[in-house]
């Protein structure tokens, strides 16, 4: 047998046979889980810098004649296309002082403008999010919280005008409750079919979610629902005891954020503080082993699933009873499966959804003043958010690109289940 | 070939895995690496294997140094591994598995020349009387059948050095022995073993030479013998250890469990429990013996609530069984299950939830809908010290720990409450000399504070060790109790084989072919 020759150092992942002791506290642990986000946001932005610039074909025509003008332009291109992006999502704090200063209501209400776009994206997105997030837990993956999100806002737009004559607080409760209502049971549906006879949640979720659109279609054509005097597929306007205030007078955001933000707390306490959220992340993780401790995994199911599809039918009921007040095909600009992109990229953690929710609410709030302002089409936004959405789904990519090693826990259990020891 | 490692040192983070060790494995010789979970046995190999590049020490093949930087360049060195678990495509072929990566093919297309690699196969597994069917699909193979494939292919790469990872922890007794057969074969025709494992009898049995590592260093190598049961666990664990369990005569009480006529029916409609009879009494061990696959897990399952049964009746101190495990386990029933990860534990859960993960509903830890995190954490952290569990944190999760402290885990959570009846199937499957030591002296302590105990274990050493009384369980009946002195090896394996209580020897050789069969959908699932 002749002498292997030394050949090219390959990278092996490496792991310990023995648990590798964890040198970082908590606080360190915590930082990682910031850094990564961070880094996947600045890398789609930097990637979607190229894109403008490559776009746009005057810009690329300088290149040739004037490469020194192009840089500048391309520069000041980028720099213009995000200003307008963070300014129609975000707005100018310095107008916002000035007008805070001189007492200026009016300028204060057009200065949080922007502020209050994001917020209107950010609060149904938080809700499907945490619906798809709690889902997850328990190892089902809810597609179907769009059909949920539709049959919540039908349920909640029918009591929004059924109820006549009550007060906004006793009104206002049952509608949002209806919205609830709905989605949970949208969601109960594939529950029930998942944990009685095993039916996949992924299929029967996506099939409901034509089933919704379409009685939602066909609901709004009955004599209950459809407004007087008209033709097309549109609800009867909500009483005004069932709209839900907005934050300030003037203002498009309303109260709505303050419920999805409550909803964050409440799915946070429930999967971490309280018993039933024990089940279901025990059952997310080892449905065999959460049966051997007494859990029962049907039981979970079915609540897991009435619970996401109640979350997202809060989603529908807020844009419904925060908005327009009337409810009309495709109003739901797909709140539902972007929800699942939210869930993921927010790391199913109910805070991880609430900023998820938020970076998605700004970069749609901040689409059109920016094809307003400079001109760049709307579908580079798309094309970002898809950025954004690849390097948050994909930190395996990030960290290559920056040379971030892997937690050693991470390769040492990938590994062991191999190796064994 | 002469295979030679000389000071190895490989350091992790935080960890120095293997510390100057030093190793030379000659041709034609098995030569086993002896040492508890995590004394580094495993690191070794992988950077024989090339899969870790060491951070010192150089390896040497006939008396050159080598250098690895994969795997690739191991195995066209000549060194074959068999992991733990099997590398195997499950729907492909016998012969398909062996020469993937290795393909020939055949002009003008390139397609692959299957009944030459077929006739490679065969005629590999004759000359070492291997046994394997090369038009078999692996699927369908049971386990000890699947690592003969597994030792096929390394053979078909060439293989003079041959690494055996643990690959008795995946075998019935008869599989083992079958496997020794093979290991002697290949000695004889040169081929260097390097057979890892932490069993002692399968070592003193099968090994020319012994070299013991702890904590990353090789603490002494030796022969067979030259040496004892008793110092090689000592080298091990680096004191003395009990390897017989000390244990007073049991006094039985009034009988706990009681299992009448229980029939339990696998998804094929087929009696897997087929009309058994037992009884458990207070303050006794009965152990069950058994070649896995006999109905032993369905009896389990069928006790625990997990499995509803078919026909029949089990009792506990006179009141039937519920049939869910939340129920049972209120009854005062305490469940060791045969697989830890499987079904006992959940690995992402830390330490401290896994320690209540079936009473997590109920006060002190619950009230009403909510965790009482405090109580968690003192249930924790008293349980650790109690049952000396050696994690980081209670906090740390389950699936970090070494399989005996999370077999400890899984004891602390079962033994710390008022119970009446233990019932533990493999309880020390997988584990060091030290835990085994370890949760039988626990087993017996529950006993002796009056608790029944059902154990059910494949390992006749254990059976033998701790029953009180032994079942042998064959076909789903309970084939014959033998008192310990009454349960010699002997005995016990005819009886596992399927031989009538008052046969002769005789009955062994057909029994032994037909046994390990039915292990297969076992040690799968």
């Amino acid at each position: 047998m002749p002498p292997v020759p030394p050949l090219r150092r390959r990278p092996v992942r490496l792991m310990a046979d023995t648990v590798a002791p964890r040198s970082s506290s908590r606080v360190l642990a915590a930082l990682r889980g910031v850094v990564l986000p961070l880094l996947a946001l600045l890398t789609a932005f930097v990637v979607g810098a190229f894109i403008i610039v490559l776009t746009d074909f005057e810009l690329l025509g300088m290149w040739g004649s004037d490469p020194l003008a192009a840089i500048g332009a391309s520069w000041s291109a980028v720099a213009s296309t995000y200003g307008a992006l963070l300014g129609g999502s975000i707005g100018d704090p310095g107008q916002l002082l000035g007008a805070l200063f001189s007492l200026d209501w009016e300028g204060v209400r057009r200065a949080l403008g922007p502020l209050s776009e994001t917020i209107i994206s950010a609060t149904p997105l938080i809700f499907t999010g945490l619906s798809v997030a709690l889902a997850f837990r328990v190892g089902l993956f809810n597609i179907g919280a769009e059909g949920q999100l539709y049959l919540g806002s039908l349920f909640a737009v029918i009591a929004g005008f059924a109820f006549v004559g009550l007060p906004w607080f006793i009104h206002l409760p049952i509608a949002i409750a209806a919205g609830f209502l709905g989605g949970a049971l949208w969601g109960f549906i594939p529950g029930l079919l998942k944990a009685r006879t095993g039916a996949h949640e992924v299929i029967v979720t996506i099939m409901l979610n034509f089933v919704a659109y379409n009685l939602i279609n066909w609901a709004l054509k009955t004599d209950l629902v459809q407004r007087e005097g008209r033709s097309d597929p549109i609800s009867k306007i909500v009483e005004p005891s069932a709209v839900i205030p907005p934050l300030l007078s003037g203002l498009r955001a309303h109260w709505g954020i303050v419920l999805a933000l409550l909803a964050a707390l409440a799915v946070w306490w429930l999967l971490f503080r309280s018993t039933k959220g024990f089940e279901f992340r025990a059952v997310g993780f080892n449905p065999r082993a959460a049966r051997y401790a007494g859990m029962s995994i049907s039981w979970s199911t079915v609540l897991s699933m009435v619970t996401a599809g109640g979350l997202a039918g809060l989603a529908g009921a807020a844009v419904i009873l925060g908005g327009s007040g009337t409810l009309s095909p495709g109003f739901s600009p797909g709140y539902g499966f972007d929800g699942i992109v939210v869930a993921l990229v927010g790391a199913t953690k109910p805070a991880g959804v609430v900023a998820a929710a938020f970076l998605f609410g700004a970069l749609r709030a901040g689409a059109t003043p920016m094809q307003a302002a400079t001109g760049t089409p709307i579908d580079i936004v798309v094309v970002i958010q898809a950025l954004v959405i690849m390097f948050m789904a994909a930190p395996a990519l990030v960290r290559a690109i920056y040379r971030i090693r892997a937690e050693q826990r991470v390769g040492a259990e990938g590994f062991a289940k191999g190796w064994g020891s | 070939m002469k295979l030679e490692l000389r000071g190895i040192t490989k350091r992790f983070p935080g960890v120095v895995a293997n510390e100057g060790v030093s190793l030379v494995v000659q041709p034609g010789e098995i030569h086993a690496l002896l040492g508890e979970n995590g004394a580094g046995k495993t690191t070794l190999m992988n950077v024989l294997y090339g899969l870790y590049q060491p951070d010192e020490g150089e390896i040497f093949i006939d008396d050159l140094p080598v250098q690895f930087s994969g795997p690739g360049d191991a195995i066209a060195a000549g060194i074959g591994m068999v992991h733990q678990h099997f590398m195997l495509v499950p729907v492909f072929t016998v012969t398909e598995n062996v020469m993937l990566g290795v393909e020939t093919t055949l002009p003008p297309f390139g397609r692959l020349d299957r009944p030459a690699a077929r006739r490679r196969v065969v005629e590999i597994s004759e000359r070492h009387g291997l046994r394997i069917d090369p038009d078999a699909v692996v699927d369908d193979l049971p386990v000890g059948v699947r690592q003969r494939v597994e030792i096929v292919k390394t053979l078909y790469r060439w293989s003079d050095v041959l690494i055996l990872d643990e690959p008795t922890a995946v075998l019935t007794p008869q599989e083992t022995d079958e496997l020794f057969e093979i290991m002697h074969s290949l000695e004889e025709t040169g081929t260097a073993i390097v057979f890892i494992t932490h069993k002692l009898n399968e070592v003193l049995e099968v090994a020319d030479r012994i070299t013991v590592l702890r904590r990353g260093k090789v603490v002494g190598t030796t022969t067979p013998a030259e040496t004892s049961r008793e110092e090689l666990a000592a080298m091990m664990v680096g004191r003395n250890v009990q390897l017989t369990v000390d244990r007073p005569l049991a006094k039985p009480g009034d009988s706990v469990l009681e299992v009448r006529d229980l029939v339990v029916r696998d998804e094929r409609g087929h009696a897997a429990v087929d009309h058994l009879d037992l009884t458990v009494r207070a303050g006794e061990i009965l152990a069950i013996a058994g070649v896995q696959g006999n109905g032993q897990s369905e009896l389990v399952e069928a006790i625990t609530g997990l499995t509803e049964p078919d026909a029949g009746d089990i009792r506990l101190s006179g009141k039937a069984l519920a049939e869910n495990p939340r129920e049972v386990y209120r009854a005062g029933v305490a469940h060791v299950p045969e697989d830890r990860m499987e079904d006992g534990l959940i690995s992402e859960f830390t330490v401290a939830d896994n320690l209540v993960l079936n009473s997590y509903w109920r006060a002190p830890f619950a009230s009403g809908m909510r965790l009482d995190g405090d109580a968690i954490v003192e249930n924790a952290d008293s349980l650790v010290t109690e049952f000396d569990i050696r994690t980081p944190s209670i906090f740390n999760s389950v699936g970090n720990l070494s399989g005996g402290n999370q077999q400890k885990v899984i004891a602390a959570r079962e033994f710390s409450r008022p119970i009446s009846l233990i019932v533990a199937a493999q309880p020390t499957r997988g584990l060091d000399v030290g835990s085994i030591e370890y949760i039988h002296r626990r087993i017996v302590a529950k006993r002796d504070e009056g608790a029944a105990v059902l154990i059910v274990s494949s390992e006749l050493d254990e059976v033998v060790a701790l029953g009180d009384r032994i079942a042998v369980m064959f076909q789903g009946r309970i084939v014959d109790t033998l008192t310990p002195e009454e349960a010699t090896f002997e005995r016990l394996g005819l009886l596992m084989g399927g031989a009538h209580p008052e046969d002769g020897v005789q009955v062994a050789a057909g029994a032994a072919g037909a046994a390990p069969a039915p292990a297969a959908g076992e040690t799968d699932g």
